[in-house]
């Protein structure tokens, strides 16, 4: 047994990267000068061959990646398309990903755009690598380059053949790339479109190291924090010197309101976190804003700064008679709630500091870390390893900078630091609460004409970076000199952040869009799965959907009349067929009470298309259940089938149990949700039976779906609920309570 | 603090630590085992998942010094990458997760399962996994694993 778990523990050090090799990085896009030709994806920021690419002496290839695993797949998939394009089998490829000392810098994994930028840069660069190392074999082997072929590395033109390993040494990386070279089109692809199994599963099944929480390193001690009990408390007093003399404890950390402590074994930690706690004094203040639907009145009030987001002439005068329709709907603060609270290991030595980390950035983490601790870039290497899924901005960022403070006091030794569940669900940045309002115009032919949404929201990104006139983390904001908070900043059209998708796809001639943007967080925000799509679209499907019931319309030929995007019917027309949509069905009245509904979004209007139909049922208590869920799904390219799958169908049942069950809790004080008692998610007998159809397009750009379901989803939901019982629910989270009033 | 010693994987290890340590940090820190994870701490999650004698036990709420004469096994001692059980192996055949945190607890609570229940119907499977939490949405793969884990026992 003891051998298997050095073994484990090397081939995790191997995997993480304590072992850096030394080749040529491209700086950062700033130093790319103004005049050279842009590159596909991460390769403009990137730009050296040998950052994305390398050919090993031991028969493998090893390419590079900034993006980072964080369970959607993406290294999978980005395996796949370096095998197919260097034509060598998926197993001789190793990928290295995310890592300030080794990688390319492509910022944040996040919107969905992993295989568009960091996919797209390593097509050109292996394409570019494989053409280079058949230059050199056609030169070699005195043979025309149209006349060799390549399989699984060995170039060969019969009789004569060699292989990439053979060739490599008289090949030479170390340039810019030019993507001069295409990459293969669909019908060449081998591994592209094929359902490969995950690279990262047969370790997680049978308890290889895989997460960073599975990091051990000589000499590790463990470290706890204590948060005060509310956003602004101040703390008073603390009894140290009884927390230090307990078994095993070789620190206690105490900056202003940030408290810490490094124990010899974990369970020590715990125990003298939990004395400091005890023994902590705080003042604080019911400063919180009012809970529940009074949440809304006050945020309609809060200091905001308003946004244009689209705006569209008035239409001229039609002189017919027209509808008007208004709705209000409203989403409340929703958690992370990963399953694994946020974890990092963090080393302080001869001025150096290394963190492995399960942030979705290592470089902007770098670049905080750097500001925050007044500490060179250089002098920090962020090296990402895999937490628990986190569908965001959770406590990744924050923990590495606690364990990287509690580093700096053990004296070379390095410091695994997990928060508590109860840090994560009280501290972690909560999706945003929203407010929406729409209106809408109906001519006499049923035909939308003018359209507005109206948006109220914080910041949808507070992540490392975002800006840099503060520090992002939590625990600098804790200290005798704290540091300031970013200003928040919405993020720009067409990606938009708490305007995400609120500009709507349908033709609609008039449309106005305004984002009275809040920038003050009573509440912590940050990015959560989605970021503004969730409620945004939800408003907008919610509404599209009464508008047609108003109208006396199908929702799902409503929709078609007012979309000419073919893409966009496609997936409609999909979704409806497979679920066997009926026109015009009016399930309400029936017992049980049985409804359906459509929905449709393509994310940001520019990554995936997806439409999905949800069956549900409710109960005379208020009580509804998602059945079924059918979704179609047009992500351009597909890479990976089964990834694909994967991720929409895990997004279907997020996104329907934030819809029946999420509601972060505070009273005027202090967070209240503090453990899966306070914050229930969907169990397996909530689960809807989920399909999901595929629309591969071979010929178009592989576009994201990672984040595509969740607006879907909820909107469909909130329609099939509205389909069963009459009544529209525009509140969220759709509990029995709030349905039961709608109903009785 | 005093000498524990647990049958743990089928070997005798032993430990000093306080009589109150959940054994989920010994089987993580001091015997260096993976599988089983740190979720909640509160028995609200099934990250934690080993068995005590046979049956699913949550490791963040079971007290060390209660172990005495029992044995432990975890998700490294049902199976390894070239000897995987059966639900590991079907696990790995539904590709039934996405980030994974969950999976040790899914497949550590399923054995239990079909240990006494070797050919459970679906309702079987989710009640007996729902107590397990899955942040992901991977509910209805894992599901699926379990009965082609069954089917194979059978
Ligand atoms: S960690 Fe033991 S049940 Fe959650
Ligand atoms: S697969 Fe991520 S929590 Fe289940």
């Amino acid at each position: 047994m003891q051998t298997t778990l050095n073994t484990n523990r090397r081939q995790f050090l191997k995997r993480t990267g304590v072992i850096v090799s030394t080749f040529t990085l491209a700086g950062p896009a700033a130093v790319v000068p103004q005049t050279v030709a842009p590159l596909p994806g991460g390769l403009n920021a990137n730009r050296m061959l040998d950052g994305w690419v390398r050919i090993n002496s031991n028969n493998t290839v090893t390419v590079f990646t900034g993006k980072c695993e964080i369970g959607q797949g993406i290294l999978t998939a980005l395996t796949q398309i370096a095998a197919d394009e260097l034509d060598v089998t998926y197993e001789r490829v190793e990928i290295i990903s995310a890592d300030t000392a080794r990688t390319p810098n492509e910022g944040m994994t996040v919107g969905s755009f992993s295989v568009e930028q960091s996919g797209a840069a390593l097509r050109f660069a292996c394409a570019e690598a494989r053409a280079m190392l058949l230059a050199a074999a056609s030169k070699k082997l005195n043979v025309a380059m149209e006349k060799l072929s390549v399989n699984d590395g060995t170039i060969s033109a019969s009789p004569a053949r060699m292989t990439y390993w053979d060739i490599a040494k008289e090949v030479n990386f170390k340039r810019e790339a030019t993507a001069t070279f295409k990459p293969k089109p669909a019908a060449q692809h081998k591994i592209i479109g094929k359902p490969v199994p995950r690279r990262d599963f047969p370790a997680k099944v049978s308890g290889g190291a895989a997460f960073v929480q599975d990091l051990r390193l000589p000499g590790m001690v463990f470290g706890r924090v204590v948060r005060p009990p509310s956003y602004r408390a101040t703390l008073q007093s603390v009894d140290e010197a009884a927390v230090k003399a307990l078994p095993g404890v070789i620190t206690v950390a105490r900056d202003g309101n940030f408290l810490a402590v490094a124990a010899e074994r974990e369970e020590q930690a715990i125990k003298a976190a939990q004395a400091l706690r005890a023994s902590a004094r705080w003042t604080e203040a019911p400063d919180l804003p009012p809970s529940g639907g009074a949440f809304f009145d006050h945020m309609r009030k809060m200091p905001a700064r308003d946004m244009v987001i689209k705006a569209t002439s008035p239409a001229t005068a039609s002189g017919g008679k027209v509808t008007s329709v208004e709705a209000e709907y409203t989403r409340p603060y929703q958690s992370h709630g990963s399953i694994g609270p946020s974890c990092a290991v963090a080393q302080m030595k001869d001025g150096k500091l290394q963190v492995w980390t399960h942030s979705q950035g290592v470089f902007p983490l770098r670049a905080e870390l750097s500001r925050a601790l007044r500490m060179k870039p250089a002098d920090i290497v962020c090296t990402h390893a895999e937490g628990s899924g986190c569908y965001g901005h959770n406590g990744a960022d924050d923990v590495a900078f606690d364990a990287a403070l509690v580093a700096r006091s053990l004296n070379g030794r390095p410091v695994k630091l997990q928060w508590m569940r109860e840090d994560e669900f009280a501290w972690e940045p909560y999706g945003s609460a929203m407010l929406l309002k729409m209106h809408a115009l109906l001519d006499e032919s049923k035909q939308i004409v003018s359209w507005q949404h109206e948006i109220w929201s914080h910041s949808h990104n507070m992540r490392p970076t975002s800006n840099p006139d503060g520090i992002a983390f939590l625990g600098s904001w804790h200290l005798t000199d704290p540091a300031r908070r970013p200003t928040p900043v919405n993020g720009p059209q067409p990606n938009g952040a708490a305007d995400r998708n609120a500009v709507p796809l349908y033709d609609f001639p008039r449309q106005n869009v305004l984002l009275h943007f809040i920038t003050d967080m009573p509440v912590r925000v940050s990015a959560l799965r989605g970021l503004g799509a969730y409620a945004n679209v939800f408003a907008l499907e919610s509404f599209m959907d009464e508008i047609a019931l108003a109208a006396g319309e199908d929702p799902v030929a409503f929709r078609l009349k007012h979309m000419k995007n073919p893409r966009a019917r496609a997936v409609i027309e999909m979704a409806a067929e497979k679920a066997g949509w009926k026109p015009n069905a009016k399930n309400y009245g029936a017992a049980p009470n049985i409804g359906r509904g459509i929905a449709f979004a393509q994310y940001k209007n520019l990554a995936c298309y997806c439409a999905v139909v949800a069956d549900v049922t409710v109960d005379r208590n208020g009580m509804a259940k998602v059945t079924r869920a059918v979704a179609a799904v047009d992500a351009g390219l597909i890479i990976n089938p089964d990834g694909v799958i994967n991720q929409i169908e895990g997004g279907i049942i997020q996104s329907a149990s934030w819809t029946l069950k999420e509601q972060v809790k505070f009273d005027r004080q202090r967070i209240t949700t503090r453990s899966w008692a306070d914050y229930p998610i969907f169990t397996f007998n909530d689960v809807p039976q989920v399909e999901v159809h595929l629309i591969n397009r071979p010929d178009e750009r592989p576009l994201g779906a990672g984040e595509g379901s969740q607006g879907p989803t909820v909107a469909a939901i909130a329609n099939a609920i509205a389909n069963a019982t009459g009544k529209r629910p525009r509140d969220l989270p759709f509990t029995p309570e709030k349905i039961r009033a709608l109903i009785v | 603090m005093p000498d524990y010693t647990l049958r743990v994987n089928g070997a005798q290890r032993t430990v000093r630590t306080d009589a109150d340590t959940p054994l989920l940090y010994v089987l993580r820190n001091d015997f260096e085992l993976n599988g089983p994870k740190y979720g909640c701490g509160m028995a609200q999650c099934g990250a934690c998942t080993v068995h005590i004698d046979g049956r699913a036990a949550r490791s963040c709420v079971t007290p060390v010094s209660s172990l005495a004469g029992k044995a432990v096994t975890t998700l490294e001692g049902i199976g390894t990458p070239d000897k995987p059980h059966p639900l590991q192996k079907a696990f790995l055949d539904e590709q039934a997760a996405q980030c994974g945190y969950c999976t040790n607890g899914m497949i550590m609570a399923a054995k239990a399962l079909l240990d006494s229940k070797p050919n459970p119907a679906v309702a079987d499977i989710k009640n007996a996994l729902n107590g397990n939490l899955c942040r992901c949405g991977s509910h209805n793969r894992i599901v699926r694993a379990v009965q082609r884990a069954a089917g194979v026992k059978a």
